[in-house]
């Protein structure tokens, strides 16, 4: 087993043109910087990015859209970037909105195997056109069908040579259930251990699930909205 | 008088019980938190993963790695907890927690909402709202009677992109407080000095009116 790669360039090599790629994170907390910084250094093109939101104007998945690396970003919030707002009117990014629930819950039902799931979330609104409805004990569900991608692209707090991961407090956010959904997916940690030192009790994520692992470097961890009170 | 946001909040605060999980939207419904009654414990709920939201950091004790739904950087209080996104709209999903407080743009007579999308204008996307107003027992709305050009947001139909379909029980605005009653807006509070007349007046959908309507109190 070697799932241990020594930077994000070298665990990104085969991210091509044209690929669907799903990245972990909360607005800018628990986001794959290096990750990040390496496809906007290799400047692949026409991406699909499926993320619960698109970045801030010169960070995060900002960095990409700066280049017009993406072809189509898949969100379910994304009020925070100007630039995307006015890729979005223009017409250059194609975009489709989905309910956080149901985006986090799609991702999960391609980690369990799961082909489609039933869920409340939009019946009635624009997000049901389309979709089959279906009722159960008097309530009505759409089906939404399970989310993958080529590459899962996600951060973790701290993780071992065997892909197993921890997260920190709200950075964990959709990192482990996008870590499931990737055809491969790529983890970068904090910090990287031999296997066998991480409690197995303390892992969130299993290995299984996580084909690549490198310990990222110069974490900025930028803060959205600082909020604080005096002492 | 109108109440100010914050008098929303702290009316609002009033319908928390104890032992309550609670689910607090961005904006007006985040400040229900500086409003909840002495001796009564609720554990609030942030959607992005965690349940035992706490204040604001001291200034210098910020954590990039511990945010709410709005992205602020927050604390925790003792016995919370985090877990995944999927996790997170699982108890949601399950009617776990007990009343979800939101914002709107429009809410209807029938009790849908809309709150997400102004068609060529804004859109911002829905979040975490559809599916909280999908599955939430207990919905409250926290949002100022008029928009900006002074037109009522309590319709007879909803004109902007829906949130959700029939699932908003009470409303609480800066004019008064209100219950969807079997497709019609029922009147219950109002606020201090503003008469049932300008209510009325501020309500495009029909309004019911029975007896004496009380004043909000805190």
């Amino acid at each position: 087993m070697n799932k241990v790669r020594k930077n994000a360039i070298e665990a990104t090599f085969d991210i091509k043109d044209g690929c669907t790629i799903m990245l972990g994170g909360f607005g800018l907390c628990g986001i794959p910087e290096n990750l990040i910084s390496a496809l906007v250094e290799m400047n692949v093109k026409n991406l699909t990015c499926i993320s619960n939101n698109a970045g801030v104007d010169d960070f995060g998945i900002g960095l990409m859209l700066q280049k017009k690396q993406l072809k189509k970003m898949i969100a379910s919030y994304v009020g925070e970037n100007a630039e995307f707002e006015r890729q979005l009117l223009s017409g250059e990014l194609e975009v489709e909105l989905i309910p956080q629930g149901t985006l986090a819950t799609r991702c999960m039902a391609a980690g369990y195997g799961m082909p489609a799931v039933f869920t409340p979330a939009g019946v009635g609104t624009e997000v049901a056109e389309g979709k089959e409805v279906r009722n159960f004990d008097g309530k009505d569900y759409l089906l939404e069908t399970a989310l993958k991608a080529d590459f899962a692209l996600v951060k973790a707090w701290k993780g071992d040579t065997h892909g197993n991961l921890i997260f920190k407090e709200t950075a964990r956010n959709f990192n482990p259930v996008m870590a499931m959904a990737g055809n491969i997916t790529i983890a970068e940690v904090e910090e990287l251990v031999p296997a066998g030192e991480l409690n197995p009790d303390h892992i969130h994520t299993p290995g299984i699930y996580v084909h690549r692992i490198f310990k990222g470097v110069n974490y900025e961890k930028r803060i959205e909205q600082r909020t604080v009170r005096k002492k | 008088m109108a109440l100010d946001k914050t008098q929303i909040a702290q009316r609002i605060a009033k319908e928390l019980q104890d032992g309550y999980y609670v689910n607090l939207g961005i904006g007006i419904p985040t400040l229900v938190a500086n409003y909840i009654p002495a001796g009564i414990n609720v554990v609030l709920q942030s959607e992005n993963g965690l349940l035992g939201m706490g204040p604001f950091p001291f200034e210098g004790e910020e954590d990039p790695d511990l945010i709410n739904a709005g992205k602020q950087t927050i604390t925790t209080v003792p016995g919370s907890v985090f877990f995944d996104s999927a996790m997170s709209f699982g108890m949601i999903r399950s009617g776990k927690v007990d009343l979800t407080v939101l914002g709107a743009m429009e809410v209807n007579q029938d009790g849908d909402i809309a709150s997400w999308k102004i068609p060529g204008k804004m859109v911002k996307g829905m979040g975490g709202a559809m599916d909280l107003v999908a599955s939430a027992k207990n919905i409250i709305v926290a949002m100022m009677h008029t928009n900006r050009e002074g037109e009522s947001k309590l319709l007879k139909k909803c004109t902007l992109p829906l949130t959700g379909v029939k699932c908003i029980k009470k409303i609480v605005t800066d004019l008064a407080v209100l219950e969807v009653n079997n497709g019609k807006f029922k009147l219950l509070e109002r606020a201090p000095g503003v008469s049932v007349e300008e209510i009325k007046s501020k309500t495009e959908g029909d309004l019911i009116v029975e007896g004496d309507i009380p004043e909000i109190t805190f």
